[in-house]
């Protein structure tokens, strides 16, 4: 994957996998003589992609495709098993603890539940003021109470409420505290996973609308995790789809909404209701999503795909840059394979 | 803002409280016993530790309200002519000692390495908890006899009666810290896949913030059931050394040691040397247990919370 600027993040072939064989004894398999057998789920294979500043990559997939493990992966919760991490040009991904803290500040994340991600036991002001305390030692605690009330308002929580704890909001609010959280070190920075599917629909609009706004006024550059293909579209720059760890397509999101390449993205697309649309055109697919602990042969979607040929069963295919700038990992597209 | 005062009077835990006969009335008879052990010296007819008060010609006096009894000493004496009310008073303030100092050995260590455990994983853990195995499969018996035994050589079995106490409170709290640990490690692993603890990660927190002022706090509804339970248990075992004789010394004797020298005179009549003691002591660690069970079911979340 070649650019001719220095993206804000990039991931170059990062692969993650969990060890889940658990111990020695579990290990020990008697097939074909004694051996120790390891199972591993493969959560994320040979993932590149770059995000610029200012933008918003969308990364879209069903349930346990990896997105939530590439944005911990990303963040440095989860160390990867092969790859590279680089932040405006710098490796990150092998870094200790205390090199990462100056990422800390740049790189932000928003979690998926609001009951979850707020400590129950702390008020507003204690979990916000928290990472102001610990990244600026020096901070006097009136300029750490003006930042708070500042960063409560720009995500429309009342200040007058710092001292309340989580369980007294709803779950909108908790996560406006949330963002705010994020927010609250001035960040470029901020990973988004699914910050929006644990809310109420009215309330979704509402935190998507919020977090746009903060895009434009803190000149933000957003990693947007969802599953939700219908927000997708209006929010994102770029949009990537992974399936079952690996990424089948990165396209413009006018590109990939228009004229999707990936056989599963055209699958994926299909299956967005449309209003005024008579005969459904749901491209439907066979069979089910395999598990990530044995992964299929070649391209990893190649037994679901109408299009499959024997190539598709042996090698894996290489992700592609085509002319007008998206990336396609099929080897159908490649060939210019008839796919209608 | 409400106060926390007025915050406490709402809560469902004063609410359960208040509903419950069996906790409110052993809270009573809790707070009776407390303030008994801590005003003992100012409440008890006698000294008994003071051997000047002490007459062997009033020894083996029976309770009041038997034939021989005196209204000198209300619960009658014992075999060395000590008040048996006083003495109870002041057996009670050492096992109540002894059993709150244990707790909070037991606490101290096992909270640490419990969390440890939990939040590190792997090898940590792995080792931690054989670790807690091995400690649980001693007898706390076993350790307390190889303890005293090893003091009085390193110390001289005269300084035994003036260390009683801190080593008694040592050989019980180290024998039980496992119970701490275990469950501390449990509610941890429970807390620690929460997003609430990723995003203090992703703040750049140091593991031992996020261990003790994350994670802690969260996990510590169990400690506190736990804690009351285990506070009955130390003051059993205290009783149980004692008994044995490896406890406190007969100069100055706790619930348990008083039961002992009681049964020696148990056949010959004097009943309530060994009685009125032991009485005493299950009624103590009755209603602390009752008080513990009350606690497990207001803490326990998915009764009231949905």
């Amino acid at each position: 994957m070649t650019t001719n600027h220095t993206p804000l993040l990039r991931v170059q072939d990062v692969v993650k996998h969990f060890d889940i064989s658990g111990g020695f004894l579990d290990q020990l398999r008697f097939k074909g003589g004694i051996h120790l057998e390891k199972t591993t789920v493969k959560a994320v294979n040979n993932v590149s992609l770059f995000v610029n500043k200012g933008e918003t990559l969308s990364v879209v997939g069903e349930s346990g495709c990896g997105k939530s493990t590439l944005a911990r992966v990303i963040l440095g919760l989860y160390r990867p098993n092969a790859g590279k991490i680089f932040y405006d040009g710098q490796r990150i991904d092998t870094l200790t603890h205390e090199q990462w803290l100056p990422y800390r500040r740049k790189m932000q994340m928003i979690f998926q539940d609001p009951y979850a991600s707020l400590n129950p036991r702390k008020t507003v002001r204690q979990t916000l003021e928290e990472p102001l305390r610990f990244h600026n030692p020096k901070m006097t605690s009136q300029e750490a109470m003006d930042k708070v009330a500042y960063v409560m308002e720009q995500v429309g929580v009342d200040p007058a409420w710092i001292a309340r704890h989580p369980h007294e909001f709803s779950g909108g609010q908790r996560q406006r505290i949330s963002i705010a959280r994020g927010l609250i070190l001035d960040p470029d920075f901020i990973v988004a996973d699914e910050p929006v599917s644990a809310l109420d629909v009215s309330i979704q609009a509402q935190i998507l609308n919020l977090l746009m706004d903060l895009r434009e006024k803190h000149d933000l550059t957003y990693l947007f995790i969802t599953h939700d293909l219908s927000v997708v579209h209006h929010i994102s720059s770029r949009v990537a789809v992974l399936y079952l760890g690996t990424l089948c397509e990165l396209a413009s999101a006018n590109d990939l909404f228009n004229e999707p390449r990936h056989p599963y993205t055209r699958a994926l697309l299909s299956a967005i209701p449309k209003i005024g649309e008579k005969k459904a055109k749901h491209i439907k697919l066979k069979g089910e999503v395999p598990t990530p602990v044995h992964l299929p042969s070649g391209c990893v979607f190649h037994n679901r795909c109408v299009f499959a040929r024997d190539r598709c069963k042996k090698e894996f295919p290489r992700l592609n840059e085509l002319p007008n700038g998206s990336f396609v990992s099929c080897h159908g597209v490649e060939e210019g394979w008839p796919m209608a | 803002m409400k106060t926390k005062l007025q915050q406490f009077k709402e809560s469902y835990f004063l609410y359960s409280f208040r509903r419950d006969m069996v906790a409110m009335a052993s809270f009573v008879v809790l707070v009776f016993f407390l303030v008994i052990a801590f005003a003992a010296p100012w409440i008890s007819p006698m000294d008994p530790y003071d051997s000047a008060n002490i007459d062997i010609m009033n020894s083996e006096i029976p309770p009041m309200w038997m034939d021989g009894g005196s209204m000198e000493f209300p619960l009658g004496t014992d075999n060395q002519g000590r008040d048996m009310l006083s003495t109870m008073f002041y057996g009670l303030r050492t096992s109540i000692i002894i059993g709150l100092g244990a707790v909070a050995i037991q606490a101290a260590i096992g909270i640490v390495l419990g969390l440890m455990a939990g939040y590190l994983g792997g090898k940590t853990d792995a080792i931690l908890m054989r670790l807690a195995d091995i400690q649980f499969s001693f007898p706390y018996l076993m350790v307390a006899i190889f303890m005293s035994a090893i003091f009085q050589v390193v110390f001289g079995a005269g300084s035994f009666e003036q260390l009683a106490i801190p080593l008694l409170t040592i050989i019980i709290g180290l024998s039980n810290w496992p119970m701490f640990a275990r469950t501390i490690r449990a509610s941890v692993m429970g807390e620690k896949n929460k997003e609430y603890v990723e995003a203090a990660r992703v703040i750049g927190l140091p593991q031992r913030i996020i261990m003790f002022r994350h994670i802690l706090p969260n996990a510590l509804t169990s400690v506190m059931v736990i804690s009351t339970i285990q506070v009955a248990n130390a003051v059993m075992s205290e009783a149980a050394l004692s008994f044995l004789g490896l406890g406190m010394p007969v100069t100055k004797p706790s619930l348990g040691s008083l039961i002992r020298s009681g049964q020696e005179f148990f056949f010959s009549g004097s009943w309530w040397i060994t009685v009125l003691p032991g009485l005493w002591l299950v009624l103590f660690v009755l209603v602390i247990n009752l008080l513990g069970d009350w606690l497990r079911d207001v803490l326990n979340p998915k009764l009231y919370k949905g």
